[in-house]
């Protein structure tokens, strides 16, 4: 039987306890927040924001006390993931550290750098960015040219990152680089760092306008920087085996399938209540998409908590989920005539306008839509 | 293994040796599979949504609504589904089960009670002409009943569905002896919530036929599976059986569930599991070539099935009316707790 079975998501009271108290703080939180801002959502920073949510224990809520974590379930941690996306808040200062470099570190780092950062993440006090991507390596990650030799002052690195998300308002970056041989020998000798961005030195971060005008983007070149040492995670050369379960975690979340969120909100609201079939038709298809993803989504997390590994439904989730989020604003298009503008007075143009930007990126970043494909064909047993 | 897991592995066995090239081609020929009803009874299968209590074995329902999706996956030619809703919907009333095969006639049908007996026309029935007892909804005072039939109905016109199902229109007029009100959810519910199952069950056997056609047949010296451009519609082949797996995880649990009204959940699940079948069957045919466009191949038992599932009971208007309705009553504020209780 084909492998796509998903896991049921359980119905946790806990969570549900919590999704009370997160949608209060949210409310009042985000009271004075433009519809145009809340979506933006996790590409959205406000680090004043990232350190209340680390107060209210909303942070690094899996992870184990000593390490400042709060030995919650999975299940509240998504309840938490999932409102605060719905809501628009802005996610970006902790998105990445909590749901990914974090993790990485809790599975594969020193006991020192669990010590050092974990708690500041919880905290919601340090940042992160991830140093994958470079400019002759992007799908292909294992062509990854940036290296790091052994010296004994520390890491020697050189090379350059790009697409680096947040690097300009980054305290750390995991970096994933080569640490022997050369790109031809694909993954062997790739490892992972972990490098403080402000005791660096031989680090330039320079800004990456997208296309909408926004710098969240970075290329950050090292130029005979020096790390020290320990900042060594996990494994010398197994950096590309510690990547690929980073991944897991980094493509079924919540944030693959609500980008487009606030457009559906806004565009509800400016519907109002005098309607036709053809929009109750729309909304009511929207309304079913998103209904099931967030159920296989759930089911992912489910399958996280157990244990396994669903990196094949990881994989399905943001596939189908930035198909889903990339079709409303077309469907939206399609009921209410406006021009999108960015800096128009009415919230539904500006954030058509923004939604409309920001789409191309969806199928891109984590993974591109053909490269999930060729996992999940993977995983289907018909690639080799 | 749990008793739940040792049924549904027997059912899927027994479904598998016996629906057959013989058995499916002459129930498509518009015999009855008496055969392989036996089989399916003897295992108590009929009883599967029924309580402990007044004659079931004790499946958890989200379990029972498992066997609809394994029906659905050997495209079996049986009112199984119906059955198991009909036994279920006579339990919960207190009325005595069905002996054999049943249909259930669910409220929009409009038949009506007077002076004692049910009359008006059924329309598209499953095995109408074959089924021994119906099971028929209707309002008394505002309110459901139901009534357990044995007899007073005939066809008055016999077709099937694109997968030669058979659906008939019964013209009833009968005089009730068992009736009482209706304790369990809309029959038109149950039987919208049996398609998604059905759904799901046939697009996982298509989604393995996919993958094994694509892995046998070699064109330009290579099996298809090795190219990209196929790789990547198997792809999304699976992405859209697994959205149709979530929506009958969906639907079995919003009707397993006693309390709380399942129509919003429902609505859901059948908008997107008929999308993954409209979207699925058009790769999968595409992906079998021509001989998948034919009698000869089996890919059109499930394909048809799916065709047809994905129309009955509402097809997608009558369902995004009703849940983009409910979605655009609650308004900007109210949307995402909406999402979040479906
Ligand atoms: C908004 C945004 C934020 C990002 N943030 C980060 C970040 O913080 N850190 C980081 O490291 N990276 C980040 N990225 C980079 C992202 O991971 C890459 O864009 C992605 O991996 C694709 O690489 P590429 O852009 O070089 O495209 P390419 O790999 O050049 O691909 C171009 C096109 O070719 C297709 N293609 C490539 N290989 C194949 C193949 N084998 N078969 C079929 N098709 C193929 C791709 O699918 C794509 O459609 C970000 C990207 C975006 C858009």
């Amino acid at each position: 039987m084909n492998p796509i079975r998903f896991a049921t998501p359980p119905r946790h009271e806990a969570a549900e306890a919590l999704r009370h108290d997160v949608r209060a703080f949210l409310h009042d939180r985000l009271a004075h927040v433009p519809p145009i801002r809340r979506a933006d959502s996790w590409t959205g920073v406000d680090k004043d924001f990232t350190r209340a949510m680390g107060a209210r224990g909303w942070l690094g809520m899996t992870w184990p006390r000593c390490y400042g974590g709060h030995e919650r379930s999975a299940f509240e941690r998504y309840v938490v993931m999932e409102e605060t996306l719905a809501a628009g808040a802005p996610v970006g200062a902790h998105w990445i550290g909590d749901r990914q470099s974090g993790p990485t570190l809790l599975k594969f780092g020193t006991e020192a750098q669990r010590r050092a950062v974990l708690p500041r993440i919880a905290a919601g006090q340090a940042m992160f960015c991830i140093g994958m991507s470079e400019p002759d390596s992007g799908s292909d990650l294992a062509a990854t040219r940036t290296s790091a030799r052994r010296t004994a002052q520390g890491w020697r690195i050189n090379g350059t990152k790009v697409w680096t998300t947040g690097a300009h308002q980054s305290d750390y970056m995991i970096l994933f680089c080569r640490t022997s041989g050369t790109p031809a020998d694909r993954h062997a000798g790739t490892s992972q760092l972990l490098i403080d961005l402000h005791a660096t030195p031989g680090i330039a971060i320079r800004p990456i306008i997208d296309l909408a005008g926004q710098h969240h983007f970075n290329e950050v070149h090292f130029d005979d920087a020096l790390a020290p040492l320990d900042a060594l995670i996990g494994q010398e050369g197994d950096g590309w085996n510690q990547v690929m379960s980073e991944l897991a975690f980094e493509r079924s979340g919540p944030e693959r399938f609500l980008s487009s969120m606030q457009l559906i909100v806004e565009l509800i609201a400016v519907l109002g209540k005098g309607h036709g079939d053809l929009t109750r038709a729309a909304i009511g298809r929207l309304s079913a998409h998103l209904i099931i993803l967030r159920r296989r989504s759930r089911g992912v997390a489910a399958m996280l908590d157990a244990g396994e590994n669903p990196a094949l439904h990881a994989a399905i989730v943001k596939d189908l989920g930035a198909v889903f989020e990339q079709s409303v604003p077309d469907i939206a298009r399609g009921l209410i005539d406006a021009e999108p503008d960015l800096a128009a007075r009415a919230d539904y143009n500006a954030v058509l306008a923004k939604i409309v930007m920001n789409a191309p990126s969806w199928s891109l970043r984590g993974g591109t839509r053909e490269i999930l494909r060729g996992i999940i064909a993977r995983g289907l047993g018909v690639r080799g | 293994m749990s008793d739940a897991a040792m049924v549904l592995g027997t059912a899927d066995r027994l479904m598998a040796d016996q629906c057959d090239d013989a058995t499916v081609r002459s129930a498509r020929r518009g015999a009855w599979p008496a055969s392989l009803w036996n089989a399916i009874a003897q295992m108590g299968l009929p009883l599967a949504l029924v309580p402990e209590g007044s004659g079931g074995f004790g499946l958890d329902p989200v379990d029972a609504f498992a066997l609809a999706r394994l029906a659905g996956r050997h495209a079996l030619p049986l009112p199984l589904g119906e059955t198991m809703a009909a036994n279920q919907a006579l339990a919960l009333a207190g009325l005595p089960l069905a002996e054999g095969p049943a249909a259930f006639i669910p409220v929009e049908s409009g038949l009506v009670l007077r002076d004692g007996r049910i009359t008006g026309t059924a329309d598209r029935v499953p095995w109408g002409a074959t089924v021994g007892t119906l099971v028929v909804e209707y309002l008394l005072g505002g309110a459901r009943h139901v009534a357990r039939l044995d007899s007073g109905w005939r066809v008055a016109e016999s077709g099937t569905n694109i997968a030669h199902m058979p659906r008939d229109r019964l013209s009833i007029d009968a005089a009730i002896t068992a009736t009482a009100p209706a304790q369990g959810h809309p029959l038109y519910l149950m039987g919208a919530g049996l398609r998604v199952l059905q759904i799901a069950g046939a697009l996982d056997q298509v989604l393995d036929l996919s993958i094994a056609h694509v892995s046998d047949r070699k064109q330009f010296g290579r099996a298809l599976a090795t190219f990209q451009a196929i790789q990547h519609e198997l792809a999304r082949m699976a992405g859209e059986a697994a959205a149709a797996g979530a929506a009958a995880g969906l639907a079995a649990e919003a009707l397993a569930e006693a309390a709380g009204d399942p129509m919003l959940s429902v609505a859901a699940a059948r908008i997107r599991s008929a999308e993954a079948a409209s979207v699925a069957t058009g790769v999968a045919q595409q992906l079998h070539g021509a001989i998948g466009f034919t009698q000869e191949h089996r890919l059109h038992w499930y394909t048809s099935a799916l065709w047809s599932w994905r129309d009955e009971y509402g097809g997608p208007h009558h369902w995004t009316q009703c849940l983009g309705a409910a979605a655009l009553a609650v308004g900007r504020d109210g949307f995402w707790p909406f999402v979040v209780a479906a």
